[in-house]
């Protein structure tokens, strides 16, 4: 058999990814000898700009690493900084809260879902050309995003970087009226489109891969947002505050990469993938039917079929806001006072990506003086690129312009969130 | 056959930001779709796998200036753009990320990556004005679906956008909020930033927090006074305006007045 000795695949621009990134692939025979997910979204420096500024300002800072996920960075920057300063938002305010999130996850979900991934499967380059050809469905998907969007804009006052969020709760509680309307008139008829949405990405035309990584993702009574332990799919458990015991992130000779890693493990996956996986039996009877029905089993390995965990999820969200609602009332106040004290305060939530931590170290005026941040894409990229790995290695008689379009696909299925990995990934073009 | 009549082409571009301002034009809704059949849209990196060389009628521009590749890569967008417009925080006043300009970059650099020496970025976060002509500057952060809509919409039909310039006070007395520092004694910079989020935060009982940057010539010296008296300390009220567009001269300054306190 001949083969060719060197064939270089490139992604120079990412497309239909949240951020900055390409692609890197060299083979040498039949073998994959370099791959690499280039990222040149530019740094932005946030641990560093966040020291000295007061502890009531991460919530709104960070929230400006991500524009799809801020809710995730409020949830997660209040989690911690509460924790530094000893204190625990009642029951009230934490519901409140997690409905915040299901807005998030609705809105981010339906976004992924319909303008990023579905076109891959459909054919088509964009959500204009699918809306050409499946004018229905993308409306009902452009509908569930408003729905998410407009949990987020009651709430937390506008759908990207809503401002009501604040330490101890929210600057204003929605009445009780205001969110049975929100009810009625926007989420049970998004709930049904959600239905729909599950059955129709489940139809779609999956490769068939599998892929079996280790999984991380938070774990409670409830199917995790806002709260929950690390647990992964070998059963290690830990707290929140050990996280960093746990995750370690190492950098790579040659490279800026640091690759998140377990210890005593290896490369892992965080999303819906892992979340899914271990918390199946906290979801809403409802969204575990849907999950059957679309044939997902107890863990879905096929990352390609993320798409359909995500409708699951969509599901999930709306179904959870639906009940959140229905025993609302409001917080009184809408934020207890977080007075500052010297302390380091850990927080993690689910991101619609995964789990994202945060550590904060106050002084006792109540500046931050230290601040890290694990966003879940920073986590997701050495999985990434062994799914990229094994991807190639199973499907080298492409010719190179459709192999690179699958990697980018592979890619894909994992709705990286390249702008709030940066700070991470590598940021340097490597030129050749 | 007709021949389609020919449709503005659109391309949406990004530089050092957050995604939110062009996630912005995706959460446009209906709107997106009727949008879309008048556009042609024939760059959105972030939404299309399909990116046309150009040249375009209009470039929307996300993000700030932070690396030599990006300070290049813009004067080639704009040498390919017919108007050119700058949305958002990051690329009309440098962003958050602006507050490296304050600071001593390298030292930043070194706080967040373990090996610095492979990081490159510039010592500065720089709007788009500073590097090319720029057409049309929309605030916020993030900026404003309506005005957004409205802006496209006008370059559409030929007009000029009706952008408000007062600042936002005159917003909430427009949706009848009472002024929070009048009657709950509430540190609130809506008198010296520009309008065009319609007034939310104080709806909501929040001061402004200047997300939407500096009126034009922003009356900050009262307003330093004002938060003075409301018992902020110097080193709040110079903190207050560095945030999102620290490096405006106008809240440049007001921070230098308040700090001085």
């Amino acid at each position: 058999m001949t083969h060719r000795s060197r064939r270089l695949l490139k992604v120079p621009a990412l497309t239909r990814v949240e951020g900055e990134g390409a692609l890197h692939v060299e083979l040498t025979g039949d073998t994959v000898t370099e791959l690499r997910l280039d990222i040149y979204e530019p740094p932005r420096y946030f641990e560093a700009l966040l020291r000295g500024r007061r502890y009531t300002e991460p919530p709104d800072i960070t929230a400006r690493i991500c524009g799809i996920c801020p809710v995730a960075y409020q949830m997660s920057a209040c989690a911690a900084i509460e924790d530094a300063c000893g204190v625990e938002v009642d029951d009230r305010v934490a519901e409140l809260r997690r409905l915040l999130y299901c807005g998030e996850w609705i809105a981010s979900h339906a976004l992924h879902i319909h303008l990023l991934h579905a076109p891959d499967f459909l054919g088509c380059a964009n959500v204009v050309e699918l809306a050409r050809r499946h004018r229905p469905e993308v409306e009902r998907g452009l509908a569930l995003k408003q729905a998410g969007n407009a949990v987020l804009e009651l709430v937390g006052g506008r759908a990207i970087h809503p401002f009501n969020v604040r330490l101890g709760g929210f600057h204003r509680a929605p009445s009780a009226a205001e969110l049975r309307t929100l009810a009625e008139q926007t989420l049970r008829p998004a709930r049904d489109a959600a239905l729909a949405c599950v059955e129709w990405v489940s139809t779609f035309d999956f490769p068939d891969v599998a892929a079996t990584p280790e999984l991380l993702a938070l774990t409670d009574r409830r199917y995790p947002l806002d709260r929950g332990s690390p647990r992964t799919s070998s059963a290690v458990a830990f707290p929140v505050r050990a996280f960093e015991e746990h995750v370690v992130e190492e950098q790579v000779p040659h490279s800026t990469a640091l690759h998140a890693r377990l210890v005593g493990g290896g490369a892992y996956l965080t999303g819906p993938l892992a979340r899914y996986a271990l918390n199946r039996g906290v979801l809403s009877p409802l969204a575990r039917e849907a999950a059957d029905a679309a044939g997902l089993g107890a863990r879905c390995d096929n990352p390609f079929r993320s798409i359909v965990v995500r409708a699951v999820e969509l599901v999930y969200a709306i179904d959870e806001a639906l009940r959140i609602i229905d025993a609302y009332e409001p917080p009184r106040p809408p934020a207890i006072d977080v007075a500052p004290r010297a302390g380091i305060g850990y927080g993690a939530t689910e991101a619609p990506r995964g789990v994202l931590f945060h550590r904060y170290e106050l002084a006792a005026d109540g500046s931050v003086r230290t601040a890290r941040i694990v966003p879940p894409t920073a986590q997701n990229q050495a999985t990434i690129e062994a799914d990229l790995r094994a991807f190639v290695q199973e499907n080298l008689d492409m010719p190179d312009d459709d192999l690179a379009a699958a990697c980018e696909r592979v890619v894909r299925n994992h709705d990286p969130c390249i702008s709030c990995a940066t700070h991470f990934l590598r940021l340097t073009r490597t030129h050749r | 056959m007709a021949t389609e009549p020919a449709r503005p082409s659109l391309a949406v571009w990004k530089f050092a930001s957050c995604d939110g301002c062009q996630l912005t034009l995706l959460d446009c809704g209906d709107a997106l779709l009727t949008l879309a059949a008048r556009l042609h849209i024939a760059a959105f990196p972030e939404a299309s796998s399909m990116i046309e060389p150009g040249p375009y009628d209009v470039s929307l521009v996300e993000g700030s200036i932070t690396t030599e590749e990006d300070a290049a890569r813009i004067r080639d967008i704009r040498a390919r753009s017919t108007l050119l417009v700058a949305i958002g925080a990051c690329a009309t006043a440098g962003g958050i990320q602006a507050l490296r300009d304050l600071a001593d970059v390298d030292e930043f650099r070194a706080q967040v990556y373990p090996h610095p020496e492979y990081v490159r970025s510039l010592a500065t976060a720089t709007p788009i004005s500073a590097h090319v002509p720029v057409d049309l500057e929309l605030h916020g952060c993030p900026i404003d679906r309506g005005q957004l809509v409205e802006v496209l919409g006008a370059l559409l039909a030929g007009r000029k956008p009706d952008l408000p310039v007062h600042s936002v006070c005159a917003q909430c007395k427009a949706r009848g909020t009472p002024c929070l520092p009048v009657v709950a004694g509430v540190p609130c910079l809506g008198p010296v930033t520009r309008a065009g989020c319609g007034a939310l935060c104080p709806a909501y009982g929040r001061g402004c927090f200047g997300c939407f940057g500096p009126v034009e010539r922003p009356n900050t010296r009262a307003l330093v006074a004002l938060l003075r008296h409301q018992g902020m300390s110097p080193a709040d009220i110079g903190r207050v305006f560095r945030t999102y567009t620290a490096t405006t001269a106008q809240f440049r300054a007001a921070a230098e007045e308040g700090a001085r306190s």
